[in-house]
């Protein structure tokens, strides 16, 4: 307890200590403390940064998601009209064709009716002229009876 | 606790309170053999385990926080090194909040303290004679091994940290402003003459202020880790006793009073570290 060269060497140890510190241990330990909070921060920002970028990406994405519908929609709406136009076109011809078909066939049946009905009305004079000769049991003649019989034909 | 003497309380309580003190004796330069011996010494001696084990927990600190620094990356910190980063973190932090000057070597001050104290302290919660007695098979006869329990040590870098409280005050405000600062207050008049007459009592009541500095803060040290020191002396007083009752209440009691004394080591090294960055922050301001 008495007071005595222990409180300068202790003095002057205390001194020399504090120098060590300071120059040795503090400011390194400091400056890589203090680097290592840059690097912290940074490699926070850039998490930032990158899950900012993400959300961008991912709004860039579903956009032209959306625009990508659009246009198919577009499309497809397109397809169907033009469907129905080829379908329309289509019928258009096939009922052109059918009409055009029928009208020949009847046509052909006309012909057909008409020169039947020459036959017919040829046959019709001859059977006439013919029934008329039995009638008359005369020879009457030929010449001028025809024109009677062409008369009587027209008229059928 | 010589062999063939009888070992009583006050001899025991004496023998631990004894420093290994080197200096001069009737029979030139030695070891003290007794506490009057060292008293006689005088000034002129040294107290070699005190000392002795300061100076080897200085190097304990040194050594390990080199060693960290060495290692020190701007990588993760692992196991020791997270350790010692937070304690600089955590003296770095105590210093920004009560020290507001720009001056490098504050820190480091107070790191030094904080750890250097925390290791004097914890010689305490050393069984009082475990080392003591080591020392005692090997002829020395004295030890004692908790340096903050002397007043040379504590007093010690009380004294320097009142060094560093001088330097500061004259390097930042001048000698003049120094002066000023002792003589102009508390009491101040506008009227030289009668501020002239103030100057007297000025001074003396701001000396008394600046000197009680560094003695508060080496004597509470002293006094905090002393008291706690002579606490243990008396519980192993009663492992002597010879009843095993006594004995196993003793136990107890040391372990309930380390457990508490691990509260106040740690607190008086971090009362001695915030007051002395305290003091130098008063150092630092200008009025």
């Amino acid at each position: 307890m008495n007071i005595n060269l222990t409180l300068f060497g202790q003095m002057i140890s205390f001194l020399f200590f504090i120098w060590f510190c300071k120059k040795f241990v503090w400011t390194a330990i400091i400056s890589s403390m203090e680097e290592r909070q840059k690097k912290i921060a940074a490699g926070l920002d850039a998490a930032d940064k990158a899950s900012r970028d993400l959300e961008i990406a991912q709004e860039k994405v579903s956009a032209q998601l959306k625009e990508a519908k659009k246009e198919a929609t577009v499309l497809i709406e397109q397809a169907n009209k033009r469907a129905g136009q080829i379908v329309d076109e289509a019928k258009e011809q096939a009922k052109t064709e059918a009409d055009r078909m029928k009208a020949g066939a009847k046509a052909e049946i006309d012909m057909e009716v008409n020169r039947a009905k020459e036959e017919l009305r040829g046959k019709v004079a001859g059977l006439a002229l013919a029934g008329a000769e039995k009638i008359l049991k005369a020879n009457i003649d030929e010449k001028a009876n025809s024109a009677l019989v062409d008369d009587l034909a027209a008229q059928l | 606790m010589a062999s063939g003497v009888e070992i009583t309380s006050t001899s025991y309580i004496q023998h631990h309170l004894t420093n290994l003190t080197f200096g001069q004796t009737d029979h030139g330069w030695g070891f003290a053999h007794n506490a009057q011996e060292a008293a006689e010494m005088g000034f002129m001696a040294v107290n070699v385990d005190s000392l002795g084990w300061s100076i080897f927990l200085g190097l304990v600190f040194c050594i390990l926080f080199r060693f960290a620094a060495n290692r020190a990356t701007s990588g993760v910190p692992t196991g020791m090194q997270n350790f010692i980063e937070m304690m600089v973190e955590f003296v770095d932090g105590t210093v920004k909040d009560s020290f507001h000057g720009n001056n490098p070597w504050i820190a480091p001050i107070a790191l030094t303290i904080f750890v250097w104290v925390f290791f004097m302290n914890l010689m305490d919660l050393i069984p009082v004679d475990f080392i003591p007695h080591l020392f005692e098979v090997g002829g020395v006869p004295f030890q004692k091994i908790v340096p903050s329990t002397d007043p040379n040590i504590t007093l010690g870098m009380a004294l320097a940290v009142f060094g560093m409280i001088l330097y500061y005050s004259i390097k930042v405000k001048g000698v003049s402003g120094f002066l000023g600062e002792l003589t102009l207050q508390p009491f101040a008049a506008k009227s030289p003459i009668i501020q002239a007459m103030f100057m007297p009592i000025n001074l003396a009541l701001e000396l008394v202020g600046l000197l009680a500095k560094p003695f508060s803060l080496g004597l509470r040290l002293f006094g905090n880790m002393y008291a706690g020191e002579m606490i243990f002396i008396l519980i192993a007083i009663m492992y002597m006793s010879g009843s095993w009752i006594l004995g196993a209440f003793g136990g107890t009691l040391q372990l309930g009073w380390a457990i508490f004394h691990i509260l106040i080591i740690t607190l008086q090294a971090f009362i001695f570290m915030v007051l002395t960055v305290v003091y130098l922050g008063m150092a630092h301001e200008n009025h």
